[in-house]
């Protein structure tokens, strides 16, 4: 039999074994609950055409809130259909979205808070990740049950590492001297033209992670006061650039960073065409499928202090205000993100990768139970693999979120906006960051305005 | 005497009127008003409806999500006073005079160089117009990969000729000619409307020319350039409302979230920045008002190149 055969072979069987523990752990999740559901629960940004993860727990979920039917077209949160469909006060009962959406519209009062709904479906909020929690709650109320949970861990081609003499403890966010050092190690250019990024800090997109790493907190816990050109921030900012000017500059480095074949096998670990850079738990996933056999490590993300930090992002289901079909999706939230549903589909993932010899990273949710639970390596698996998730797992714990804020999308655009003006030379930290902070101040005001 | 008076009497609107209803005696005019009729309702309800509606809650703080009230002028003055209102109206009108001219001026050399085919010209007319079937976010996409650096294809072709490759997605300097050049990939519109054109001047007058000892350039200045001007009038207008207005290319190639580490201040269109008000901070009403702005601005525009166009462009049989 060809190899081909083998897999489809096992990811058929893989297929029985999830039909199976679907329906099981449906079986398990609906004899919790006492209320019968009825009517259509309308789902915006959750269809049924994600991976496995994603269609099993869908499966789970739509035995939980039967025999209501479940009407949720493909594709992703769309803010201007939503914003239609608030407009016309024909809400859908449940939407999937970024947490960072939660804080702007539950500052306007299209959400729903969450707390009847916690305390009647005795969700126990406990599991979640408190910096999780934090994004999806505004002014002392939850108004989102949290879903995935990005790790951010740095990600060490030690191939090129141990080519270029640079070890694990140089690779040090505490410590920018040495990791300037070691980055310019691993940097290579041929004339004008960077060939290899020593290390990427990953900017705009990981302000906030080098902010709070060298002491910067660039938003209050209640979303209402930035901070944005604070000492700390500045000198974040300041160090972060001139990692990338002393490797080529931002014109050279970006478009060299634009040529990597990201999701292929000729990615940018398998070609050695990075050292290290700050990126989230999934691209693990990606490289031990499209590039099983390269040479990468994981190491965390520390603050000035020593100690690992992580940056977390991730999505979260919302109830918008008019759902007619709340109590299901209640019941859906609670289904979607429990421990039991998160470990029935994982261990399902975990037999279909087995049977098919691919490598298990992990699935980092933001219910620690469930992380707990799952994410620990399987038998058999290389150690490289193993390390990485006991990295990440480890990672978890020290994580820290922007909270919601009223006015989420400017407050990020002025962050994101001020980078790229200094990573393109138009101005410099100080001045960037000041011009960040009163556009966010202006924008939360307004936002609060009554 | 009676009956002169009878014949110089200019029609008055009942006239009109009673000529407009007996029309309806003719099944033609039915069918005509039939066929209309779906136009017609599409401008009411998306167009004209839209920008009523739009008139109406640029007075106000509306923001769809939340209540909301009467604000006034409000929202003009504080498009007066946003410093990225106006650095978006700049970058728009700058990277408008240097789009326009560019477009025009390629598509008048290929239109130039297709009017002298004369064997499979139906097969060149379609490979230029080809371009221009490209769904418009597919042209932003592929914008990061042509012009990536000194990696694009556009790139390494400037290479090829030792030209200096700029770094067009990341150079404020080179942005906006970046722009541009991608809004170009779609020529092939224009280059068919002025081939058309070309083609409709009457041969006796390229033939007078040479008789006269017109060199090729003199023919081209003195008899095509002027017998296509209205052409080149009309795609001027068209092409100045659509730099003005340019959205989808734009937004994949800088604006798309994944893509948000290029966005920058000199990437920023006016029309990208009503849209973030809009669907991203939720300023409805103040979105609005600049959509109204633009509108205006445009009207004064398009109101000042007709005024203009009098001196120089040419309409055969037009009394003068």
């Amino acid at each position: 039999m060809s190899r081909r055969w083998k897999a489809i072979g096992a990811f058929a069987i893989a297929g029985v074994v999830a039909a199976i523990a679907v329906t099981a752990a449906a079986a398990h999740s609906s004899s919790k609950h006492s209320t019968t559901f009825s009517g259509t629960l309308n789902i915006m940004g959750f269809g049924t055409n994600g991976d496995d993860v994603a269609k099993n727990r869908f499966a789970i979920a739509q035995k939980a809130v039967a025999p209501a039917k479940v009407n949720a077209p493909n594709g992703g949160f769309n803010e201007q259909q939503f914003l239609t469909d608030i407009a016309s006060k024909q809400v859908p009962d449940l939407v999937y979205w970024d947490r960072s959406y939660v804080g702007t519209y539950a500052a306007k009062g299209a959400l729903m808070p969450l707390d009847s709904c916690i305390k009647s479906d005795k969700i126990d909020t406990s599991q979640y990740r408190q910096a999780a929690l934090q994004s999806v709650t505004y002014n002392g109320h939850i108004y989102g049950i949290p879903e995935f949970f990005d790790v951010r861990t740095l990600i060490v081609d030690t191939h090129v590492a141990d080519t270029s003499g640079v070890t694990g403890k140089m690779l040090n966010t505490a410590n920018p001297t040495v990791l300037k050092q070691a980055a310019l190690k691993m940097y290579q250019h041929s004339g004008s033209q960077v060939t290899r990024i020593g290390f990427d800090p990953k900017l705009p997109e990981f302000f906030p992670l080098w902010a709070k790493a060298f002491g910067a907190n660039i938003l209050s816990k209640d979303g209402l006061h930035p901070d944005l050109n604070s000492p700390q921030a500045i000198a974040a900012l300041t160090y972060a650039n001139s990692l990338i000017q002393a490797q080529g500059g931002y014109n050279a480095f970006l478009a060299f960073r634009n040529t990597w074949d990201f999701f292929g096998s000729d990615n940018q670990v398998a070609k050695n065409q990075v050292g290290a850079w700050p990126m989230e738990e999934w691209y693990y996933n990606v490289l031990a499928s499209s590039s099983p056999n390269v040479n990468v490590t994981a190491i965390p993300f520390r603050s000035k202090t020593g100690d690992p930090i992580n940056y977390s992002t991730g999505s979260a289901w919302s109830i918008p205000k008019g759902a007619k079909n709340a109590a299901a999706a209640c019941q859906w939230m609670k289904t979607m993100t429990n421990a039991s549903t998160w470990e029935t589909v994982a261990n399902i993932r975990k037999a279909a990768y087995a049977k098919a010899g691919q490598y298990w990273t992990g699935l980092f949710t933001a219910n620690s139970k469930a992380d707990a639970a799952i994410n620990k390596p399987t038998s058999g698996e290389p150690k490289k693999w193993a390390s990485i998730i006991n990295t990440v797992e480890a990672a978890e714990k020290y994580s820290f979120a922007l909270p919601a804020s009223p006015a989420s999308a400017q407050f990020n655009t002025a962050w994101t906006n001020a980078v790229n003006r200094v990573l393109q030379g138009q101005q410099s930290p100080t001045q960037a960051l000041n011009q960040a902070q009163k556009e966010a101040v202006a924008a939360i005001k307004q936002a609060t305005k009554k | 005497m009676a009956t002169a008076a009878v014949a110089t009497r200019r029609p008055g609107p009942g006239d009109r009127a009673r000529r407009w209803a007996s029309g309806f005696r003719e099944r033609d005019t039915w069918w005509a008003y039939a066929f209309l009729v779906p136009w017609a309702f599409g401008f009411v309800v998306f167009t004209a409806g839209a920008m009523v509606w739009g008139a109406i809650i640029s007075f106000t703080n509306y923001s769809v999500v939340a209540p909301s009230h009467s604000v006034g002028l409000a929202n003009y003055r504080q498009i007066a006073s946003d410093p990225y209102a106006l650095l978006s109206l700049k970058n728009s009108f700058e990277m408008t005079a240097i789009y326009v001219p560019f477009e025009m001026g390629l598509a008048l050399l290929f239109a130039s160089m297709l009017a002298r085919v004369t064997r499979f010209d139906g097969f060149f007319r379609t490979v230029y117009y080809l371009p221009v079937m490209t769904p418009t976010v597919a042209i932003g996409g592929m914008y990061l990969l042509m012009f990536n650096g000194p990696y694009g294809l556009v790139d390494q072709f400037l290479g090829y000729l030792h030209i200096p490759e700029p770094y067009w997605l990341t150079d404020p300097n080179w942005i906006k000619p970046g722009i541009a050049a991608m809004l170009v990939w779609q020529v092939g519109g224009n280059t068919v409307l002025y081939l058309a054109a070309i083609k409709n001047v009457p041969q006796q007058l390229y033939e007078a020319a040479s008789i006269d000892g017109a060199s090729a350039w003199r023919r081209f200045k003195d008899v095509t350039l002027p017998m296509i001007s209205p052409t080149l009038f009309f795609t001027f207008v068209i092409l100045t409302v659509y730099g003005l207005q340019v959205f989808d290319q734009i937004y994949t190639a800088f604006y798309n979230p994944s893509n948000a580490k290029i966005s920058s201040d000199t990437s920023l269109m006016y029309v990208i920045y009503l849209f973030q008000q809009a669907f991203d901070y939720l300023h409805m009403g103040f979105a609005s008002a600049m959509a109204w702005l633009l509108f205006g601005i445009i009207m004064v525009i398009t109101a000042f190149q007709i005024l203009v166009s009098k001196r120089f462009v040419y309409y055969e049989g037009e009394q003068r």
